[in-house]
């Protein structure tokens, strides 16, 4: 036991500097972007352009945030793309006034009352990946892949396949203010970035000082073992698919806002991005590691990167190689981070699983004594 | 090649990790045709040692010598070409594939032109297994095999490969008695043919029994070595920890109080075999401040009916009472909450959060203890853990460590320690000496009658009959789901292994 524990004391002493550069390593990466790019191009660091990238960032960020609690949690989700472009079409198709055939008239909501209703259904997407993952056991995989076609299929339906041009509203419906999210600034800050600032707070507290978030930590690095200790891991399941399609339906607003339009393809291959900034913010795809900061970091990583590239006039072409490339030395650099560390605990871990997991034991526990 | 020849040799094998030395000038011989058992606890050495003669690691220092020659292994399969193979505590077959595949995999027999000669691998597996007296066709899927099965077929793969030493890390971890004795039958057929055997185990008494001779560690040095006819379990284990000791005995000077938990007429089937029960009938009662063993092998059912108490399995029928009332409508929460506490048997899968620290491992049952509104207060969560640091005695330098830095044996006393937290008035412990060592054991011995002292209910279950005879007032022998026998503490060993259906 001392031996263990000595060892550990003396690699930390002895690493510091090393574990530093690999614990900032995002933060690290951001600082080296920015530096490169602002020798290159002199617009590339003023107030205007950090405050664009920035609005990019915001919808990446938000995507990776509710992705962050799916990641930490040990699962995944990929319908966020596609809840992103629905919730969108859902707030447009309000806004352009909802037909009541049976009464003959047409509603137009307010839009408080739009931006609910959307945020609603995003969460109502979330709410059935979480419940065919919980209860019905399907794979995360393969539950939101499934939701990825379906939450995009009536995105495509909704319109026809068309793009919902001008929701501004108008004045005489009492429905306008929805490009306020996409346009206006407080403090000279885009509200888009704002709800990106207000989101990470409030996952960060949740995260970090609630019990839902020690919760989904427990349940994230051992749900066998939370589920003993009295972690309601199903719950905490649901939940943060929950929030996941919420924080993708607050991205769709934020985005179809600041186009003032909404189209049913937009968030293509999203929600891979997202799942590239937690990645890179640190986390680890098996759950229980990672945080809101690590995300934020990712999202700025990687927004900061292909708006950079995009100003200095690299092809479209070159930044999905750059980006491919950050993403992949990202994951080798949390295996450098987590795999040591790791293994020997999952590695005794396997060893007593083998004991008796019936599917090595084949015939259940029991058979021990029954043949003796 | 005749017996009692010295074919493998360590000499001042030294071996540092980073600043620590797990290894510290070991001298060891290997025997053909014998058994040489390795006695110590865990993080004694052994494993480092066995990991270097198999070519896992190199050492820092030191030689090793094969046949008199010195030779250096820098990978398994290197040692495995020297004819030394390492059969490790956890299963390395793939079950997904049938024994045939299993024992010739990554040296599959061709065919002249491409393709697995599979008729021609069917027939030397079935020689190999009708050489072990084993009846098993090769065309078996592993995972329909019974652990013990599958540890010999691991064993018959390393014997094809010419093995002349054989490395057995915990093989009986997992097996019943019968199959112990199987084991046990082909170790010895092997002996017969000059193949020389090392043999790790915590069960001491069943190395006792089939080993030649003995060589304890302590610390990374060897401290004793001896034939078998010269030594006993007292000898072993003085060596051992260095001191004589004791796992105590039931704690007296007070009297029980109410029944805590009453179960009644419990039935609990497989889940994959619902024809099954794995748990039938079962009447058991625990007053406040008893304590009450469990004794039976694996797959008596004593795992099933303690998970069934804590509401992680499901009941078939019967009931379940927590001072009188009924607790089989309750979550696992809502039962924790009302004072039951399981300590599971694989502390790895179910027990611990291996990303967590020793603190927040220690806390997360009793999470409401640290809130402030509707925060978790650090400094609350903080005192908490060190409190409850104190209480199980564990030995770690912080609350903070990640709990994998802790031994075997301290990571035990976390998972007590994380429902000691929630103040249970019933303590479930399935296995809790379950891969620890025996300074630890008593330990956590200790911390049990402990609790019944202050008024818990304690059952905890065990496969070793020594485990029984310490702190249990009353003793239970399970056998296919039923209970067998009960004892008194003043039964005999005999007497529990007979109810057991063992001797």
């Amino acid at each position: 036991m001392t031996t263990t524990t000595t060892a550990i004391l003396e690699n930390r002493k002895k690493f510091s500097i090393a574990k530093l550069l690999l614990e900032g390593r995002a933060f690290l990466a951001l600082v080296l972007i920015i530096v490169v790019f602002s020798l290159i191009s002199p617009n590339y660091l003023t107030w205007s352009n950090v405050l664009i990238m920035t609005s990019h960032v915001a919808i990446y960020a938000l995507l990776g945030l509710g992705m962050l609690l799916v990641i930490l949690n040990g699962g995944i989700d990929l319908s966020v793309g596609s809840t992103l472009a629905f919730s969108a079409v859902v707030a447009g198709f309000m806004l352009k006034g909802v037909p009541l055939d049976l009464f003959g008239v047409t509603i137009y909501p307010s839009v408080p009352v739009t931006v609910l209703i959307a945020c609603g259904v995003g969460a109502l997407a979330g709410l059935v990946n979480g419940i065919l993952v919980a209860k019905f056991k399907i794979a995360p995989f393969v539950a939101t892949l499934g939701m990825l076609y379906a939450v995009r299929g009536f995105a495509l339906l909704m319109t026809g396949g068309l793009t919902i041009n001008n929701l501004s509203g108008r004045e005489e419906l009492g429905n306008t203010g929805f490009a306020w999210l996409g346009f206006n600034r407080i403090f000279g800050i885009p509200i888009g970035v704002l709800v990106m600032i207000v989101v990470a707070l409030v996952l960060g507290a949740v995260l970090g000082r609630a019990k839902f978030g020690r919760w989904l930590y427990a349940a994230g690095g051992n749900e066998r073992a939370a589920e003993l200790s009295g972690v309601p891991v199903n719950r905490v399941k649901i939940w943060v698919y929950v929030v996941s399609g919420l924080c993708a339906a607050i991205a769709g607003l934020v985005l179809a806002s600041t186009l003032t339009s909404a189209d049913p393809n937009a968030g293509n291959t999203y929600e891979l991005t997202a799942i590239a900034t937690v990645v890179i913010g640190g986390a680890a795809l098996t759950g229980g590691r990672g945080n809101v900061r690590g995300t934020l970091l990712g999202a700025f990583v990687i927004g900061f990167l292909s708006d950079g590239l995009v100003l200095v006039g690299v092809s479209a072409y070159w930044q999905m190689v750059f980006i491919g490339a950050v993403i992949v030395v990202a994951v080798m650099l949390n295996t450098l981070q987590y795999g040591r560390r790791r293994r020997p605990a999952t590695g005794k871990a396997k060893s007593d699983k083998n004991v008796k997991t019936p599917a090595v034991t084949g015939t259940s526990t029991g058979t021990g004594s029954t043949e003796s | 090649m005749s017996t009692d020849q010295v074919v493998l040799e360590a000499r001042d094998v030294v071996k540092n990790y980073g600043g620590t030395r797990a290894l510290k000038g070991v001298n060891f011989e290997i025997r053909s045709g014998t058994v040489t058992t390795l006695f110590g606890e865990n993080g004694a050495g052994k494993s480092t040692l066995m990991k270097i003669l198999s070519g896992v690691e190199q050492p820092t220092s030191g030689e090793i010598l094969l046949g008199g020659e010195p030779v250096t292994f820098s990978s398994t399969t290197e040692a495995a070409e020297h004819g030394i193979s390492i059969i490790h505590q956890e299963l390395s077959l793939a079950p997904n594939l049938t024994v045939r595949d299993n024992i010739f995999m990554g040296r599959e027999i061709m065919r002249p032109f491409g393709g697995v000669d599979f008729a021609e691998e069917r027939r030397q597996t079935r020689a190999l297994l009708q050489d072990m007296k084993l009846a098993i066709e090769p065309d078996t899927l592993v995972s329909d095999l019974r652990v013990g099965q599958q540890q010999i077929i691991e064993i018959a793969r390393a014997l094809s490969v010419n093995s002349r030493i054989l490395i057995m890390d915990e093989p009986t971890s997992a097996l019943a008695a019968a199959e112990v004795e199987t084991l046990f039958g082909i170790i010895r057929e092997l002996l017969a043919r000059g193949v020389a055997i090392v043999y790790i185990s915590h069960h001491l008494e069943e190395a006792l029994e089939i080993t030649d001779h003995a060589v304890v560690l302590r610390d990374g040095s060897m401290t004793a070595r001896a034939e078998r006819a010269d030594i006993d379990l007292a000898w072993i284990v003085r060596n051992m920890v260095g001191e004589n000791f004791d796992l105590g005995s039931p704690p007296e000077g007070y009297e029980f109080g109410e029944p805590v938990l009453s179960v009644e007429d419990l039935t609990v089937l497989d889940p994959e075999n619902p024809e099954r029960a794995v748990v039938n009938g079962i009447d058991l009662e625990v007053r406040a401040g008893e304590i009450v063993c469990i004794y039976g092998l694996m797959g008596a059912g004593r795992t099933e009916l303690l998970e069934a108490i804590a509401g992680r399995e499901r009941v078939e029928s019967g009931q379940i009472r927590l001072d009188d009332q009924s607790i089989l409508g309750d979550s696992i929460a809502e039962r924790i909450e009302k004072g039951v506490g399981l300590v599971p048997e694989d502390r790895q899968r179910d027990g611990l959060v291996q990303t967590f620290s020793v603190g927040r491992n220690l806390t997360l049952a009793s999470l409401d203890k640290s809130m402030s509104g509707l925060a978790i207060s650090g400094k609350k969560e903080k005192s908490r853990a060190n409190e409850l640091i104190g209480a199980v005695t564990v030995k770690t330098p912080s609350s903070d460590l990640n709990i994998g830095g802790l031994s075997g044996g301290n990571q035990q006393k976390v998972v007590i320690g994380k429902i000691v937290a929630t103040d249970p008035r019933l303590m479930l412990l399935d296995e809790p000496s379950r891969g620890i060592d025996v300074g630890a054991k008593a330990e956590v011995f200790r911390l049990l009658s402990e609790r019944a002292r202050r008024g818990v209910g304690v059952v905890y279950t065990t496969s070793e009959v020594g485990e029984c005879l310490s702190i249990a007032h009353r003793i239970i022998v399970m056998s296919r789901g039923q209970v067998s026998a009960e004892f008194g503490p003043d039964a005999t060993k005999d007497m529990i292994m007979a109810a057991s259906g063992e001797a």
